[in-house]
């Protein structure tokens, strides 16, 4: 090793260049070894997971059907656009449109109810209650709310929809709602009671991330509190805002025990709102405990949509709110 | 408390006559602010004590001092940004213009619009350069896009900036530099056409050649405008002001002011020994 005599004297060039001591050189190497083992021991179930429902889930998707989409004919996977054939029945197209629908129905349901409700509760924890009473409480409810079972949540909404039977009549519409029954939108209200409490959090802590001195800019210019709140603190937290909504949707998606109680499930198109409802989850559900191979089989193919429909709204989602971003 | 404010208001001219052109001598004796026996407090602790200065219409009013004696929260005083931060009392009275700003019926999201601030570190809203101009005038109500146009321009002409930042007005604030974003911070300031600017420490976190170009930017914006400069750097106090206010904390730690008085004769001939140490550099 070559050295400059006129910067390092000798002692201080030899004190430089000694490794350090053994032991301190072994435990350094074994921490890091130790640190890469555990990381790939914790991500391999996911990958062990994802390669499964490939392995076991891709085959059906590659059975294409010929369609006309506008006019222009396209090939798509059978079991995307097919609804579930009768056991047995050899030559009918076999799949889960019905529920891929119906998991889109409830999740949109969930959100149209827990993002304001959820968004508003965030604003009011950060923005409104720093040191306050009612702030906190709020704050410690919605946490336990996030760790209630889900299937708690299901014979809640059980309860207090799908037992009910109320009329209300819609006023101008000249007609009645009647509430009760096995339903898309108990399904739904189900689900957004999940949502609720993680879009709650995680608006409060997307707030928080905002800093203080762009408030108080605002407020210089004579911002009051809504526009400072809609036009400065929301834009900013948008992106983390929408971070959490997607968990909260990635976690409505896959939520089985709820529906169950709800939405119920059914071999058909979703009929509207008030009728049951068949998902994603539920017909997993089922057709992974069935006797039937080819239904177990769809019930891999239904896990890859599911993953594939959460992390296409995620990824979308990321696009939407990135550009919007630019633009401002 | 401070004789030397009083002699300034007697006879301004004698020792800033080259400094303050003739005509604009009658606007010196207005005061755009008149502050009056203050007292502040965040919750219990008081912060300012006694505080009784004037701040003279279209004249830059230094306020300098030791860290920690209050300069920042006398200026957040001055336009009720401070009730922002936590819970504020204030006792004695601030006047705009003869307006009494703690008074009962003022909305203090308008009395902002009058009094502009400006803070230490650049702050630019997350958004374009053309929006975080235009923000402030989009609070006032509905504009055509020509009048925002003009408003933004004029502002950003104002700020020394358009030339540098006319091609790229949609493009984010967050990519210009540290002088760049203060002087955008000033012209979103600007925007609102306020009457007095508060300006908390603007040069500490910009380096010599931004802090210059805000300093020539100052002495633009005079003729328009009343402004108060907190500051922690004396050579600027004395470059940019017409008058100087010392802020000093005894072991109470509680803010007061020392001496007010033209910017000049505070530099030389200050006559309160405390302020002499401070500006020769003998403590704080």
């Amino acid at each position: 090793m070559t050295t400059e005599p006129n910067f390092l004297d000798q002692s201080l060039d030899t004190e430089i260049h000694q490794s350090l001591p053994l032991t301190r050189t072994l435990f350094s190497r074994g921490m890091t070894v130790l640190a890469f083992a555990l990381t790939g021991g914790a991500l391999l179930p996911l990958f062990a997971i994802l390669f499964e429902i490939l392995r076991q889930g891709l085959p059906p998707l590659m059975k294409l059907q010929e369609m006309r989409l506008l006019g222009l004919p396209i090939s798509i996977p059978e079991v995307l656009v097919s609804l579930p054939a009768p056991e047995g029945v050899q030559d009918r197209a076999n799949g889960f449109a019905n529920a891929i629908v119906g998991t889109l129905m409830m999740v949109g349901i969930a959100c149209l109810i827990s993002v304001p409700f959820g968004v508003m509760t965030g604003i009011f924890l950060s923005e409104f209650g720093k040191r306050n009473a009612i702030a906190n409480a709020i704050r410690f409810i919605t946490v336990i709310l996030s760790s209630v079972p889900s299937i708690v949540v299901g014979v809640f909404a059980y309860a207090v929809i799908v037992l009910t039977k109320l009329t209300i009549p819609i006023p101008l519409l000249n007609a009645t709602f009647q509430t009760g029954g096995f339903s898309a939108w108990a399904g739904g209200f189900a689900l957004s009671v999940i949502m609720l409490p993680i879009v709650a959090l995680s608006t409060e802590e997307a707030l928080k991330l905002v800093p203080t001195s762009h408030r108080l800019a605002s407020a210089a210019l004579g911002g009051g509190r809504f526009p400072t709140i809609c036009r400065i603190v929301l834009a900013s937290a948008l992106p983390g805002i929408t971070t959490g909504v997607l968990l909260a949707v990635a976690r409505a998606a896959g939520e089985t025990a709820p529906l169950i109680f709800t939405a119920l499930s059914s071999q058909f198109w979703p009929q509207g709102l008030f009728s049951p409802t068949p998902s994603l989850s539920v017909l997993i559900y089922g057709y992974a405990s069935s006797p039937f191979k080819t239904q177990n089989q769809l019930a891999w193919t239904a896990s890859l949509v599911l993953i594939g429909l959460v992390l296409l709204s995620s990824i979308l989602s990321r696009l939407v709110t990135r550009s919007s971003l630019k633009i401002r | 408390m401070q004789p030397s404010s009083q002699d300034s208001r007697v006879n301004p001219d004698s020792t800033v006559s080259d400094r303050i052109a003739p005509a604009a001598i009658e606007e010196v004796l207005t005061p755009a602010m008149c502050v009056k026996d203050l007292d502040f407090y965040y919750g219990s602790q008081k912060a300012l004590e006694g505080i009784s200065l004037d701040i003279f219409n279209k004249q830059i009013t230094a306020i300098i001092g030791p860290s920690g004696c209050g300069k920042s929260t006398f200026i957040k005083a001055l336009n009720r940004i401070g009730e922002l931060e936590g819970k504020v009392r204030v006792e004695g009275r601030v006047e705009f213009f003869g307006q009494d700003i703690y008074g009962d019926r003022v909305n203090p999201n308008r009395l902002r619009r009058h009094i502009g601030m400006v803070f230490q570190k650049p702050n630019p809203f997350a958004r374009s350069i053309y929006d975080n101009v235009a923000y402030g005038v989009r609070l006032t109500g509905r504009h055509s896009k020509a009048e925002l146009d003009e408003i933004v321009e004029s502002a950003l002409k104002s700020a020394a900036l358009w030339d540098e930042v006319k091609a790229k007005l949609n493009q984010s604030a967050y990519g210009l530099s540290g002088g760049q974003q203060q002087r955008l911070c000033i012209a979103r300031a600007l925007a609102v056409k306020p009457k007095v600017l508060l300006m908390d420490e603007p040069c500490s976190a910009l380096d010599p050649i931004a802090t210059m170009k805000i300093e020539e930017l100052l002495q633009t914006l005079r003729q328009e405008l009343t402004i108060v400069i907190v500051t922690h750097n004396m050579q600027q106090a004395s470059r940019v002001s017409d008058y100087t206010a010392f802020f000093s904390t005894d072991e109470s730690r509680i803010g007061q002011l020392v001496e007010f008085g033209l910017t000049p004769k505070m530099f030389t001939s200050a006559s309160q020994p405390r302020t002499r140490d401070y500006v020769e550099g003998r403590f704080g």
